[in-house]
């Protein structure tokens, strides 16, 4: 037993922290968010001369092959600094979903290329303000083309494809659809750094990933295995949150004295401390079951996912609590993490979701 | 990463589990499996008794104290084989609550400050369970801020002069030995005049007196002494180190009782799974789910932390002051587990009688001595300051008694003569 990461798995997430730390500051992030760029598209090429998007993928197909341990630890950089690039979608999802269920042919056509980051894919699941279900859907499939609206789709004005989850005569299915001259418009959300999309699909053209039918079962597989990811992301910001609340509780001074001396605030950020402790421990063990496809995977995915969501929200909140009026403002960077901690919190379905899949997961109880 | 067992692991499971099955005492099996935290269930056979009687027959055989080096009554175990022991041990660990304290948190301060002749006469009992330990350290004056302590230690010739008085000295009524601070120096900073010592707890003038607990038990005492002598080859570190020695034990005991903490997660699973609302089966209902997840969560979280302060141990890592957070966390869940099981259960969920009750009661047991987790080893507030000012560098709380002689501090009848 050993519950620790490798040293090899170390020195790639020191190399990326390197990376990102001077090419992904926050000012970057925020270029993105004021709408001076869709993405950090020199960041996103940045990531692929490192070979990072194809980390996880095999050698066979253009990647790496180093599996999701070094991943997760990617992930947890991207997190901490915010990134502003298309990983999420692209490399947690559309290329997991490729990897699992795509044939031969489509892993071919695909890999290789998400690999190089010279496509980005994304997942196209939700309709609007109502979370999606196998009986609510409105965007269907015809043979082989897709009509209907998706929104929100993450990183759908970046995107070159999108997988869509559609209704179909087999029940749900999931969809390759090509971007490229359907109609994707810009969407405003609480992150804007996320280049989210309504994506209005006209008959486009789309083949099957996997089964038909299997549509909704496929999509649980694949939000499993990305909450893994999406937690380390989440470790990241939330642990970035904490350190800054506690640096400006060092330096700011009220009734003569530093802030960080008043018990409240300590005692906050205790616990926000803890929430990242517990959150950061129960990833490990995710990360652990995803790399040796253990039986209790989704147990454990579910778990490191609600931890992550828990740890992020709650250390992003009270970090602008422990700013003061100065953590209200648009200049200051509190609201970035916020505001991504919220995103994180709804890109797979939101808290109550995954506490249903974590307790359907729970093996029964030994009374 | 590897989460599984090595060969060389499975092996040493698999003789740790043929032991544990040809040895162990499977007539207390069922009782045991009903304690609540706090409490252990021998039906109808002595507690303290049966607790010997493992503790000898592990000791034995090799299998007490096992991450002890062999000459001190351990098996000179890795920390990894130690986790793998205690998974294997499982209800019958129930039996160590008895020798938690001296295991726990004596035993590492006597590694650490007595010397080999007193580690030799001592440990190896202490492991085989035949002498039980004490902790006296708190005080009327002195819990939280235990450097606040007064019981007066005067050196005389080769011997200490002990007077003064502890509280909430758990198990000193059955304890062989106990270990003791005590301000040797009024005239210094509080946390410079400290002293610790060993000692035997027959010696003359010492007066031990059960407490009875709000939860009806009384696993603490008051402990008096009235010039009660102790040789100078009982003093562990310098005279004056008090303090540091101290903190040996309280780093050992926030590991020993945060290792493996209970946090009530099987058995609120337990009653989620058998009960019916009145809204339909307990387990479908989406508010007592939300919790559930939470808790299971929590508690997964804590079992995760505590493997990975194991993986840092084995590397030879010194465990820190993070692990606060295993007794901060499983305290306050506790609680909440039983005020919401008891809660779902209605008025008939407080019923107390184990012949009644689900369970035998554990729940409600549960519900009544969770508070004390929150306060024993160190309360919920000062693990919180530990955290925030030993692991996150904040500056520390404004203090009334910085800088100034013990004997100069503010107390309570100074407030009141002002
Ligand atoms: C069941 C049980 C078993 C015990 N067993 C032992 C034992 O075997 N040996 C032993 O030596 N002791 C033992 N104790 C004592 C225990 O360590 C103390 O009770 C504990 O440290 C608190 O001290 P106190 O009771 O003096 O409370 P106080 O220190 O008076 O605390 C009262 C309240 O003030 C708060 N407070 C105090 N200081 C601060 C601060 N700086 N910041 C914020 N809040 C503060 C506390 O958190 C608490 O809420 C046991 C206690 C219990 C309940």
């Amino acid at each position: 037993m050993n519950f620790d990461f490798s040293s090899e798995d170390r020195m790639i997430q020191e190399q990326v922290r390197r990376f990102l730390s001077e090419q992904s500051p926050l000012s970057r992030h925020r270029s993105v968010m004021e709408g001076q760029s869709l993405q950090a598209s020199e960041v996103w090429r940045g990531l692929a001369d490192l070979g990072l998007q194809g980390t996880a993928i095999p050698e066979a197909y253009g990647g790496v092959g180093a599996g999701y341990l070094p991943l997760c630890l990617v992930a947890q950089e991207l997190g901490g600094v915010l990134a502003a690039v298309p990983f999420s979608s692209s490399v947690y999802l559309a290329t997991e979903a490729i990897t699992c269920f795509g044939s031969t042919e489509q892993k071919e056509r695909y890999l290789p290329k998400l690999a190089s980051g010279e496509w980005v894919g994304t997942l196209a699941v939700s309709e609007g303000p109502q979370a999606p279900s196998p009986t609510n859907l409105t965007v269907t499939r015809s043979g082989n083309t897709v009509s209907g609206k998706k929104l929100v789709v993450p990183h759908g004005l970046v995107a070159d494809f999108a997988i869509v989850l559609v209704a179909s005569d087999a029940g749900t299915d999931l969809v390759l659809a090509g971007l490229e001259g359907v109609e994707c418009s810009a969407v405003e959300i609480v992150d804007p750094t996320i280049a989210a999309a309504t994506i209005d699909f006209a008959q486009t053209h789309c083949e099957s990933l996997g089964e038909p039918g299997d549509g909704w079962a496929m999509l649980e597989t694949v939000q499993h295995r990305a909450a893994v990811l999406y937690a380390f992301e989440q470790i990241g910001g939330a642990e970035q949150a904490l350190n800054m609340a506690v640096a400006y509780a060092k330096e700011r001074f009220a009734f003569g004295r530093p802030i960080g001396s008043f018990q409240s605030l300590k005692h906050m950020m205790a616990d926000m401390y803890v929430a990242l402790k517990l959150a950061e421990s129960n990833a490990y063990y995710a990360a652990w079951a995803l790399q040796n496809h253990a039986s209790d995977l989704h147990l454990a995915a579910a778990t490191a996912r609600v931890s992550a969501t828990q740890a992020f929200q709650l250390c992003a909140r009270d970090n602008i609590q422990v700013h003061g009026g100065m953590g209200f403002t648009w200049a200051f960077d509190c609201h970035l993490f916020y505001r991504r901690s919220n995103y994180l919190a709804l890109a797979l379905g939101g808290l109550n979701e995954w506490e249903n899949k974590l307790v359907d997961a729970l093996p029964s109880a030994v009374a | 990463m590897d989460f599984t067992d090595t060969p060389a692991e499975t092996e040493f499971r698999q003789t740790a589990r043929a032991w544990i099955q040809d040895n162990a005492p499977t007539y207390l099996a069922a009782p045991l499996s009903g304690s609540g935290f706090g409490s252990t269930r021998t039906g109808d056979f002595d507690p303290i008794a049966e607790a010997k009687k493992w503790q000898k027959t592990k000791a034995e055989a090799g299998w007490a104290c096992i991450q002890w080096p062999k000459e001190y009554g351990g098996r000179g175990a890795t920390p990894i084989e130690s986790v793998i022991w205690s998974q294997e041990e499982g209800v019958y660990s129930k039996l160590s609550g008895t020798f938690i304290i001296g295991q726990g948190m004596c035993a590492p301060t006597m590694m650490a400050y007595a010397s080999e002749e007193a580690k030799l006469r001592y440990l190896p009992k202490l492991a085989s369970g035949e002498e039980i330990w004490c902790q006296l350290f708190s005080e009327p004056h002195g819990g939280s801020d235990l450097a606040g302590l007064r019981t007066k230690a005067i050196k005389d010739g080769d011997t200490w002069v002990i007077n003064g008085q502890k509280i909430w000295t758990s198990g000193a009524q059955h304890s062989d030995y106990g270990i003791l601070i005590t301000r040797t120096d009024p005239d210094v900073a509080k946390h410079r005049g400290l002293t610790m010592f060993f000692l035997d707890m027959k010696s003359e003038g010492v007066d031990i007196r059960p407490i009875k607990q709000a939860n009806g038990d009384s696993g603490f005492n008051e402990v008096f002494f009235d010039n009660v002598r102790i040789p100078d080859a009982q003093r562990l570190g310098e005279v004056g180190d008090g303090w540091k020695v101290a903190l040996t034990t309280l780093m050992n005991e926030r590991l020993a009782i945060g290792g493996s903490i209970a946090t009530g997660f099987p058995e609120i699973q337990a009653l989620v799974s058998e009960l019916v609302l009145a809204s339909g089966p307990a387990s479908g209902d989406q508010a007592v789910r939300s919790k559930l997840a939470d808790w299971y969560a929590k508690s997964a979280g804590l079992k995760n932390t505590g493997a990975r302060a194991i993986s840092a141990l084995s590397k030879g890592e010194i465990p820190g002051p993070e692990n606060s957070i295993g007794k901060l966390v499983a305290g306050g869940m506790m609680q909440d587990i039983a005020k919401f099981a008891v809660d779902l259960q209605g008025l008939g969920g407080l019923v107390t009688d184990p012949a009644i009750a689900r369970s035998q009661a554990q729940i409600q047991a549960m519900l009544m001595r969770s508070p004390a987790v929150r306060i024993e080893g160190g309360t919920d507030q000062i693990l919180r300051n530990i955290i925030a000012e030993r692991v996150l560098g904040l500056p520390e709380d404004m203090r009334a008694d910085k800088g100034i002689a013990f004997s100069q501090i503010p107390t309570s009848q100074d407030a009141g003569a002002g």
